[in-house]
C-alpha cells in the first residue's frame, strides 16, 4: 500500500502539520520504507486473537465524579501564547 | 573525589558527616559546569535551587527529619514537569514551557529529599534512540573508542543527557523514561545501570506523554543498588494516573541483598539474530556463566513472536503520538505561529514546532488510525501485541527471568544509522517486546567491546518482580565487576 503525494498531504492535512511541496517527495519516501517495513504483520495469522491497547488493568479504576481541584485560571494560562482576559486568544474563527 | 562516590556511599557520607549535602551538591554543579559545555547532557541547570535544596537537607539531617534521599544531587529528565522551572521536552515547540506544576515522580523525590540539578537532554518528546533528535543539540557520550578518541558517540537514546550525565558522575543518579527501550539502550551505551519499571508501578502524572500504553518512568544510575533506592521514592500510588497500579512498594535494597541461587533464568533463542555480532553473542554467553555460576538454572525458552515486537511497536507508539500530540496546538500552551485563520495556525504552529523525526511519528500513527487502514494497521498491531505478550507469560510459567544483550551493538557516532529511520528503529529489537508486555526490565553493564567501550545485559521479569530484577542485577554486577570509567568524566584531566 504504497503513498501517493496526495495522500501524504491528506495525512498532513488531518493531523495539522503544515507540510512544504517540497517535503512532500521525502516523507513520501521515508513513509513507505516505514510502512513497507511494517507489512511485515501480514505474514500472522491474527484470526481469534483478542486485540490489546495496553497491559494494565482490565478495567480502568473509577472515582467519585467530585471536584478536587480547580479555580486556578491564572496558573491554567501563564503559558498561553496569547489570552484576553481570562481566556485564550484565538484568530476570529466565526464571521 | 565527591563525584565518584555511589549514592548509596553519598548518602552514608552525609549520614556520618563526612561531607555536607552543599558540598556535595556544589561538586557535582562544578562537574557541571566544567563539562556540560561539552557532554550538553543538560538542558536547563538549576544551580541556586539545587542549593537551596542542599541547604534544606542538611538543616534535615541536623534536625534529625531527613527523608531517605536527603542531600543526594540527581538529575531530571527534561520529560518530567518540574514546578516553576522549565520543561521542554526536548522540543521548539515546548522550548519555554515553564509549567505550574510537579510530576508525582519527581514530587516523591523532593520529598525523600533528593537534590535536582538540573534537567537532561534527550530526544525530541522521547522519540528517538541516539538523542540526535533533540532541539537542543545532540549530547555526547562520555565514552571514546579506544583507537579512535576523536569520533563524537551517541549516548543512545532517549535518555541520552540523563545517562550520560550519570556515567560522566555529573549526577549521583538520574529518571529517566522509557517507552521503547529509552532507559535501558542509553543505560548500556553509557556503561551505566537502568530499570524499567512494570508497567503502572511509577505514575505517568505530570510526565510528557508519548505513547501512554508504553511510557514508564525509572531510575538511572551507577550500581543496582542506587537504582534500587531511587525506584523506592519513585514509586506508588497515584490516584491521579488510572493507570497506576495500587500496589505497596516493597523494600527494592534488601532485595539487592537477596540470593539468586536456584531461580530459572531463560534464554529466549529469537534474540540470537542473524548476523549479530560475536562480541554481543560472547557477552551473553559470559551472562550466561555467571549466573549459572551464581546458582541460577538455566533453561532454553522461545519467545516465538519477537521478530514482529518492532513492527508492532511501530505503529502502536505513533498512533499514541499521533493522539497526545494533537494537545501542542499553538493555543493553550507551547510556542505559536500567528496566522489569520485558526486551521493555518494550528498547521504553522506544530510545523515549526516539531522536529523531523516527531513529523514521521505524528504522519505514521495518522495514517494508521484513519478511516480505512485502521483494522489493517492498528487493529492487526494490537492483535499482535496480545501475542507479544503471551509469549512472556507462556514463558514465565517455566522460568523467573529471562537474560539477552540489551542492545545490538555498543555506541555508535554521531551521525551514523541516520541514513533511513528504519536502521535506527533497530537499536531497540531486544528492548521493545518487554515494552510491549508491560514487564519490568534492566540493563546492567557487563564488560567492554574491543573498542573499549561499555555493553550491557538485559534481564526481564515478571510483571512486578522489580525485586528479583534487583537480586539478579546484583548477581550479575557482582561477577562483572565493571569498575571502568569513561574518558570525559568529572576530575579526569581532558
Amino acid at each position: 500500500m504504497a503513498l501517493e503525494p496526495a495522500t501524504v498531504r491528506r495525512i498532513a492535512r488531518l493531523a495539522r502539520l503544515g507540510v512544504d511541496d517540497t517535503e512532500i517527495a521525502r516523507l513520501q519516501g521515508e513513509l513507505n520504507a516505514i510502512l513497507g517495513w511494517i507489512e511485515q504483520l501480514g505474514e500472522l495469522d491474527v484470526e481469534g486473537v483478542e486485540p490489546i491497547a495496553g497491559v494494565g488493568q482490565a478495567a480502568l479504576r473509577l472515582r467519585p465524579d467530585l471536584v478536587t481541584d480547580g479555580d486556578k485560571a491564572d496558573a491554567v494560562l501563564s503559558n498561553a501564547p496569547d489570552r484576553a482576559g481570562r481566556f485564550y486568544a484565538v484568530p476570529k474563527v466565526v464571521e | 573525589m565527591l563525584t565518584d562516590l555511589s549514592l548509596a556511599e553519598a548518602l552514608d557520607g552525609l549520614d556520618r558527616r563526612t561531607f555536607s549535602a552543599v558540598e556535595l551538591t556544589r561538586a557535582h554543579l562544578d562537574a557541571v559546569e566544567q563539562l556540560n559545555p561539552r557532554l550538553n547532557a543538560f538542558i536547563t541547570v538549576t544551580a541556586d535551587r539545587a542549593l537551596d535544596q542542599a541547604r534544606a537537607a542538611d538543616d534535615a539531617r541536623a534536625g534529625g527529619t531527613a527523608g531517605p534521599l536527603a542531600g543526594a544531587p540527581v538529575a531530571i529528565k527534561d520529560l518530567f514537569c518540574t514546578e516553576g522551572v522549565r520543561t521542554t521536552a526536548a522540543s521548539r515547540i515546548l522550548a519555554n514551557f515553564v509549567p505550574p506544576y510537579e510530576s508525582t515522580v519527581t514530587a516523591q523525590l523532593r520529598r525523600d529529599g533528593a537534590v535536582c540539578l538540573g534537567k537532561t537532554n534527550l530526544d525530541e518528546f522521547a522519540m528517538g534512540s541516539s538523542n540526535m533528535t533533540s532541539a537542543f543539540g545532540p549530547v555526547l557520550n562520555p565514552w571514546t573508542r579506544r583507537d579512535d578518541p576523536s569520533a563524537l558517540l551517541v549516548p543512545g537514546g532517549s535518555s541520552g543527557g540523563s545517562a550520560a550525565a550519570v556515567a560522566a558522575r555529573l549526577a549521583l543518579g538520574a529518571t529517566g523514561t522509557d517507552t521503547g527501550g529509552s532507559i535501558r539502550q542509553p543505560a548500556a551505551f553509557c556503561g551505566i545501570t537502568g530499570l524499567k519499571p512494570t508497567y503502572g508501578r511509577c505514575s505517568r502524572w505530570g510526565v510528557v506523554a508519548f505513547a501512554s500504553s508504553l511510557d514508564q518512568a525509572g531510575p538511572m544510575a551507577r550500581t543496582v543498588e542506587d537504582c534500587a533506592r531511587l525506584l523506592g521514592s519513585m514509586a506508588g500510588y497515584d490516584p491521579k494516573d488510572s493507570t497506576s497500579v495500587d500496589r505497596a512498594v516493597p523494600d527494592y535494597r534488601a532485595a539487592c541483598r537477596r540470593s539468586p541461587k536456584g531461580l530459572r533464568i531463560g534464554i529466549p533463542a529469537e534474540y540470537r539474530l542473524p548476523g549479530m555480532s560475536a562480541e554481543i553473542e560472547a557477552i551473553w554467553q559470559q551472562g550466561i556463566a555467571w549466573l549459572r555460576d551464581a546458582g541460577c538454572t538455566i533453561v532454553d525458552v522461545s519467545l516465538p513472536h519477537t521478530k514482529y515486537g518492532l513492527a508492532t511497536y511501530y505503529i502502536v507508539a505513533p498512533a499514541e503520538c499521533s493522539s497526545n500530540l494533537a494537545r501542542y496546538d499553538g493555543i493553550r500552551f507551547g510556542e505559536r505561529v500567528e496566522a489569520d485563520a485558526l486551521d493555518q495556525l494550528y498547521e504553522r504552529s506544530r510545523a515549526a514546532g516539531f522536529g523531523t523525526e516527531v513529523k514521521r511519528r505524528i504522519l505514521i500513527g495518522t495514517y494508521v488510525l484513519s478511516a480505512g487502514y485502521y483494522d489493517a494497521y492498528y487493529l492487526r498491531a494490537q492483535k499482535v501485541r496480545s501475542l507479544i505478550l503471551r509469549d512472556f507469560t507462556d514463558a514465565f510459567a517455566h522460568v523467573d527471568a529471562l537474560l539477552t544483550p540489551t542492545a545490538p551493538s555498543a555506541a555508535f557516532a554521531q551521525g551514523e544509522k541516520m541514513t533511513d529511520p528504519v536502521t535506527m528503529y533497530l537499536n531497540d529489537v531486544f528492548t521493545v517486546p518487554a515494552s510491549m508486555a508491560g514487564i519490568p526490565g534492566i540493563s546492567v553493564p557487563a564488560g567492554l567491546d574491543r573498542d573499549g567501550l561499555p555493553l550491557g545485559l538485559q534481564l526481564l521479569g515478571r510483571p512486578f518482580d522489580e525485586e528479583g530484577l534487583f537480586a539478579l542485577g546484583t548477581a550479575l554486577e557482582q561477577a562483572a565487576a565493571f569498575s571502568y570509567r569513561p574518558s570525559i568524566r568529572a576530575g579526569a584531566a581532558s
